[in-house]
């Protein structure tokens, strides 16, 4: 494998006086889709956020494309090339999807492939289309995720961190959701995935780390974790 | 002069000062949607930019309606440093710590302007203030209307910068939500810092609109228009700042129809009075629908 994109060094992170994620350590490759998965509260997210400048990390290192993150504030870091799709979405409400998908690239660099690069996500989301002109806040759960991946690939990042997509929405939207994110893996954009859907996402990934409780207890290529007694037993209910 | 007419010359004096408070509460509105700060000094302000308008007649004896295009520019700095210095620091703390700093803002502005100018009520005299423009059966004072087309500039100025500009968009999706916007590349702090540079803009063109009409004083104007500022806002719908301009539209009319109807000693009491009522009935604000979240 080439240099990775992300790579994770024993990073420790918590809020407060809590720790939550204890050295943990991982990569994304230049055209991987990475899920990360875990429970409730295993400290998945937290690592989302610390990438993105959301919180600052207490030890450990985190490297992105050859540049260590950790003093950035999460606009820098989405100007450094990272999009982030945050749990819950947290769109723009009262604005239109149009308005809600253009800002993405509010970005001077983004900016300039504005056009171009929404033509792109339309034809990656041609339901979108018609919805145009409707309020975020009035689609549905499926439609607003669509609306926030959306929103971050016209940053036209040079990776992709998405957290719980699937979090709220029915398992036939679900699925769809997923394989919107593998479509868009095969375009060659690197992707670190959380999610507790963890069998959703050990179908659509190339690798995968399974969390428990902040500390990393396995990894590996998906299909191969899939079958692991552990994974079956304590994730998918088999 | 007959009944109807008298009604529709109230009706156009309310708005005409109503428009002065759309003004101020748009400002107030658009500190609150963006920001989450309630800013206690809004009204010192205003005061800001009545005694602007003082020291810039004084020294330069310059129209006060002219000195807007210099004290405008210097308000939005003001703004801007103040924001920087007291507000910042406070983005992650909890709502009433910048409560309590604009509070405290206020007293140290409002004690300032008592330390340089004095308690005794200050006014600027403008050779046409008594002038008047007769529109049909109604007579309208010049410096209200010319307050009133400044106004108008000012609002579709922000309307079209908020809709049309790539800030007034980034400032209206920080103002939705924080952490989207800051994920997508926008500088949310630096907005905070326009936005606080936008209201005391506001502020000021207010203040110097005003002091032509009326009498200031360092300690006692400004409490009483952050007072009229907030039933404005609460008038509109907290956040909303479109909302603020009806509100400020009505609170003039209110208070115009209740001092000629019923008595002129309680001109400021009508507006708190429809202030309760709004809040007991519509919380939400008249022109507000539940602000929605994703």
């Amino acid at each position: 494998m080439t240099e990775p994109i992300l790579k994770i060094t024993n990073v420790d992170l918590g809020y407060g006086e809590l720790k939550v994620v204890f050295g943990v350590s991982l990569e994304v490759g230049t055209h991987e889709l990475v899920g990360l998965v875990g429970g409730n509260g295993s400290g998945k997210s937290t690592i989302l956020r610390a990438i993105s400048g959301m919180i600052k990390p207490w030890g450990g290192q985190v490297i992105f494309d050859g540049q260590e993150l950790g003093v950035q504030k999460p606009h820098e870091i989405a100007a450094l090339g990272i999009a982030h799709v945050p749990m819950g979405r947290q769109l723009f409400a009262n604005m239109t999807v149009e308005e809600n998908i253009s800002l993405g690239a509010y970005l001077p660099s983004a900016r300039k492939k504005r056009a171009e690069n929404l033509a792109r996500v339309y034809s990656l989301f041609p339901d979108l289309i018609n919805k145009r002109k409707d309020l975020a806040g009035a689609l549905s759960g499926g439609q607003q995720q669509m609306v926030a991946i959306a929103r971050a690939l016209m940053l036209g990042p040079k990776m992709l961190l998405m957290d719980e997509p699937s979090l709220g929405l029915a398992p036939l939207l679900v699925k769809e959701v997923m394989q919107v994110i593998r479509s868009v893996a095969e375009t060659g954009l690197p992707i670190l995935l959380v999610e507790q859907n963890v069998q959703q996402v050990l179908k659509i990934s190339d690798r995968a780390y399974v969390l428990d409780n902040g500390k990393l207890v396995l990894s590996g290529p998906s299909p191969e974790l899939m079958g692991h007694p552990m994974v079956k037993k304590a994730y998918l209910g088999l | 002069m007959d009944i109807l007419t008298t009604i529709i010359q109230n009706l156009a004096n309310g708005l005409l000062i109503g428009g002065v408070y759309a003004l101020i509460g748009v400002g107030l509105s658009l500190i609150f949607g963006v920001m989450r700060v309630i800013n206690f000094a809004h009204g010192d302000f205003v005061v800001i930019g009545m005694y602007s308008a003082l020291v810039i007649y004084r020294q330069l004896s310059l129209d006060p309606y002219l000195s807007l295009l210099i004290a405008l520019p210097l308000g939005f700095l003001l703004g801007l440093v103040l924001e920087r210095i007291i507000l910042s620091p406070l983005v992650d703390a909890p709502e009433d710590s910048t409560l309590l700093a604009t509070l405290g803002l206020a007293l140290i502005l409002q004690n300032t302007l008592l330390l340089i100018f004095g308690a005794e009520p200050n006014s600027l005299y403008v050779s046409y203030a008594t002038a008047t423009i007769k529109l049909g059966p109604i007579t309208l004072s010049l410096i209200q209307l010319i307050a009133g087309a400044v106004i108008l500039v000012v609002i579709i100025g922000l309307y079209l910068f908020l809709t049309r500009s790539e800030a007034g968009k980034a400032v209206r999706a920080t103002a939705q939500n924080r952490l989207g916007a800051e994920l997508i590349g926008i500088n949310t702090l630096a907005i905070h810092s326009l936005v606080f540079g936008f209201g005391m803009v506001l502020a000021i063109a207010a203040g110097i609109i005003l002091i032509p009409q009326l009498f200031a004083t360092p300690a006692i104007t400004g409490p009483v228009f952050t007072l009229k500022a907030f039933v404005v806002t609460v008038l509109g719908g907290l956040g909303n700042i479109w909302g603020a301009i009806g509100g400020g539209l009505l609170l003039g009319v209110v208070e115009v129809l209740g001092a000629s109807y019923i008595s002129n000693s309680y001109r400021d009491a009508y507006g708190l009075v429809a202030f309760l009522l709004v809040l007991l009935l519509r919380p939400e604000g008249l022109f507000g629908k539940t602000v929605k979240r994703v």
